[in-house]
This record gives C-alpha cells, structure tokens and sequence, in this order.
C-alpha cells in the first residue's frame, strides 16, 4: 500500500490481522448489503470466539449463517434473529451468548462509538427488559436509559463503489448500518461491487469519508434475496 | 360481524392526514398501504433506510439492494430518499414521524404495549419496535380483539415483557376502535353488528362507554 491507495486484492490480505476473541461488526439488513467474500473469508480463517455485531444473523447457510457453522460467534449483538434455524440451536442450547438490542439503540451505539461518545440517553426500551440493570434519569419530565457505545477490532461494510483512496458511496437500502459501522472499526474493510479512480466520485455524493475506511477489496456478490415479493 | 384483516386495516388508513410522514409495522399494518385514500399524500417511512416506500416491484423490477424492512423487494417512489439506519431513527427517536402502526400480543389501560417476546418460546428479538413505539408522536396498535383462545388482548396490565411503557394512543381491533387515555380504554366506534355487551364482554381492561356508539364506516 502506497499513501492513501487503500485496495488489497486478496481477502488474506483484506482480513489480515483478525485473531480469535475478537469484536466483529458486519454491515446489512437481512441478506442487503452484506459484505459476502469478507463473510465467507471469516469462516475460511476459522476465527473464533469472536463477538460479532450485526442487525441480523443471517440465514442458514449465507452471511453470518456460515460462521455458526463453525461455532465461531461466542457473543451475537443484534436487533432481530429470526431468520435462522441454526441460530436458534445454538440460541436454546446456550452455545452463544446473545445481547438483543433495539435496532435504532444499536444503530446509535455503533455511531456513538464511531464519533467518540462513550454513552448516550434514549428513551427507547425503558420501563422494558432491555433497561434492566442500565443507568436511567429524567430529562423534562421524561425518562432515558444511559446506553453504552459499541465499537470493533475489525468493521466490515459492504458499499457499492469505492475510489482507491477509501471513499465510499452505498446504494438504496443496502446502505443499512454500513455507513457506522465504517466508522466504528479499529480496522475497517470495505468490500464493494466497483473501483474507481480518485475524482471519480463527486465528492458532495461521497457517504463514508475514506478517513474511515482502511481496506478496499472488489468482491463478488450473489445478493441473495430473501424475500421476494412482487405486485403480480 | 367482527372485522376482516382488510377492513381492519381500512379503518386505520381512515386515520392517515394529507402530509402524513407514515411509518407501518410488518404484518397486517402493512395492508394499510393499500387503503391510503386517493385525495391525500403520505410517505411511507421504513426503517431499514427508506423513506418514499412504494408497492411491490413487477418481476422484472426487483433489486436485492431495496427491500422494506421485513425484507421484502420493494419499490421506491418519486421523491424517495435512502439513508442510513442511524439516520432512519434519529427520525423515529426524534418525533419525526407522524404515526406509527404497528401489532401487538397485549395492550393495556395504561398505554403499555408488549409485542416481541412470549416467554418460553423462541426470542427472536425486537428489531425497530422499542425505537418506534419510544419515539412516535402517534400510535394506533391493529390486533384482533382476542387470542386465539378467546382470551381479551386489551388488559388492565399486561402480563408479558414490554416493548414500550405509556405509548399506546389507540387501538383499532375487529371488534372496536378505543382510545387509551387517564388509565382507561374509550369506546369510541364499535364494528357494524358487533354489540356494546360483546365489546364489554371481551374487553378484560377499564372500559369507559359515553354517549352513542357509532358503527365503524368500512366495506
């Protein structure tokens, strides 16, 4: 890597540095804008005992599916994990610790994390279990829960174009929780669909700053979709 | 006769206002959409990162890249906007949003909702419910009026975990629309042919019934 050309070609070399016991936040909504290659790399370097922090957990089989195959999620931070028989094994046999999170309160605490603010207050979930054991107080004759941030060892996002110098632009709703998760990463990797050259992108357009991204890798995507619903 | 999915969700989309920023659960609260009157603008909000939310794409049309967040392929509308899911509920957390519709298991006098977990069975986690129901300006629940077993879902307490405290403005149900407020549900309409004593029957909460009783206007 020369300057600020921030593309590796190779997924040894978009992961290096990932060790067991890990914090690991992983972009998308369901199956949208999920970084695959980077996904499926977890499972090949067999990484484990990681805490993985994403929306969702995948299906069986795709995303984060793969890493359950391998046992390799100690802890799961997510909103909603439905989706998935597998998980539901591990869930009920206690083989995973998993921390269910608003997903606007994840969405913050990752951001937070990002931008450097340790906690924040929201009213989301008090008077619920998920406040169960958190600082509360009164704002204006309201009641918030004091909600820590979340940052990782390792951030991987999947946007849709890159420039070699890490800017990042993500397309519909397959931006999700990349844009703070790229924030938040000690190292954050980008797997994107395209690589443009610097100037390329219009700087006003640019959603993630390249200051946050360290990796860029082109991957391949299936886009598996899965739910598919139409008018007819 | 007790209400229909359909015409459920046909008395709520009577409750949409031109300019409505519209935010509508998964399930039932979805088929509001498909009521939303022809003489007035809303936006459908959905809080994977959309705002402009339009029908279900043509075949031809899907994109695994936009989906609602039930992760269904969506379309967009003219004057969509995409953003992330930070952004999507500092509109939520923020009041932003004019109404909410979404289910639940229990509601109960006080306003409390529990719609995400039933002890004992699987958790599956509560996705963007907690934010909505913390954050809207408006919230009308749309449930049937009773468990499958004939038990009331209207209760003075309810008895499984909470989703949000003192939210609940509303609740359309097959049988009745009811406001919830000073620790008490308002009969408000009743379903045509469904009787006042039915509605007192199968309502385990504080009822408060004044003056007439309309039937609600769906077809």
């Amino acid at each position: 890597m020369a300057g600020f050309n921030k593309v590796v070609t190779s997924y040894d070399d978009a992961l290096a540095g990932i060790k067991d016991g890990m914090t690991i936040m992983v972009g998308g909504f369901g199956l949208c804008g999920i970084p695959e290659g980077l996904i499926a790399q977890l499972q090949h370097l067999e990484a484990k005992e990681l805490t993985c922090i994403s929306n969702n957990a995948g299906v069986d089989g795709f995303g984060l599916g793969l890493l359950l195959e391998k046992r390799q999620i100690k802890t799961m931070i997510a909103s909603y994990v439905g989706e998935n028989r597998l998980f539901e094994k591990l869930f009920i046999n206690k083989e995973m610790e998993v921390i269910l999170t608003p997903q606007g309160t994840l969405a913050e605490k990752i951001r937070a994390g990002g931008a450097g603010i340790p906690a924040f207050y929201t009213a989301t979930g008090y008077g619920t279990q998920v406040a169960q054991g958190k600082e509360t107080r009164e704002f204006n004759g309201r009641s918030y829960v004091l909600e820590p941030s979340l940052t990782a060892d390792f951030s991987l996002v999947k946007a849709y174009k890159a420039d070699t110098m890490g800017n990042l632009v993500f397309r519909k709703t397959a931006m999700n929780f990349n844009p703070m998760m790229a924030t938040a990463g000690h190292i954050t990797v980008a797997e994107v669909e395209e690589i443009v050259e610097p100037g390329e992108l219009d700087p006003e357009h640019i959603h993630t700053p390249g200051i946050y991204v360290h990796r860029v890798i082109k991957g391949q995507f299936e886009k598996r979709i899965e739910r598919a619903t139409t008018i007819d | 006769m007790a209400l229909t999915r359909e015409q459920i969700a046909q008395r709520i989309a009577q409750e949409l206002q031109d300019g409505y920023y519209v935010n509508l659960g998964i399930g039932m609260p979805t088929l509001v959409a498909n009521y939303i009157p022809e003489s007035i603008e809303v936006m459908l909000q959905s809080e994977n990162g959309l705002l402009g939310m339009g029908s279900y794409p043509q075949q031809h049309e899907i994109d695994p890249d936009l989906i609602n967040a039930g992760k269904e392929t969506v379309t967009a509308i003219t004057g969509a906007a995409y953003f992330s899911s930070a952004d999507s509920f500092a509109m939520i957390r923020g009041g932003h949003v004019d109404l909410t519709v979404l289910g639940a298991f229990e509601i109960d006098q006080q306003g409390n909702i529990a719609s995400y977990m039933i002890p004992g069975k699987l958790v599956k986690g509560m996705g963007g419910a907690m934010d909505l129901v913390a954050g809207a300006k408006n919230i009308i629940v749309s449930m049937t009026h009773c468990n499958r077993h004939g038990q009331s879902k209207l209760l003075k307490q309810c008895t499984l975990p909470l989703t949000g405290v003192n939210c609940v403005n509303k609740v359309v149900t097959d049988l009745a629309v009811m406001e919830i407020n000073q620790g008490c549900f308002h009969l408000t309409e009743r379903a045509p042919g469904v009787s006042i004593d039915e509605i007192r029957e199968k309502t385990a909460g504080e009822l408060s019934i004044s003056g007439d009783i309309l039937e609600m206007n769906v077809s």
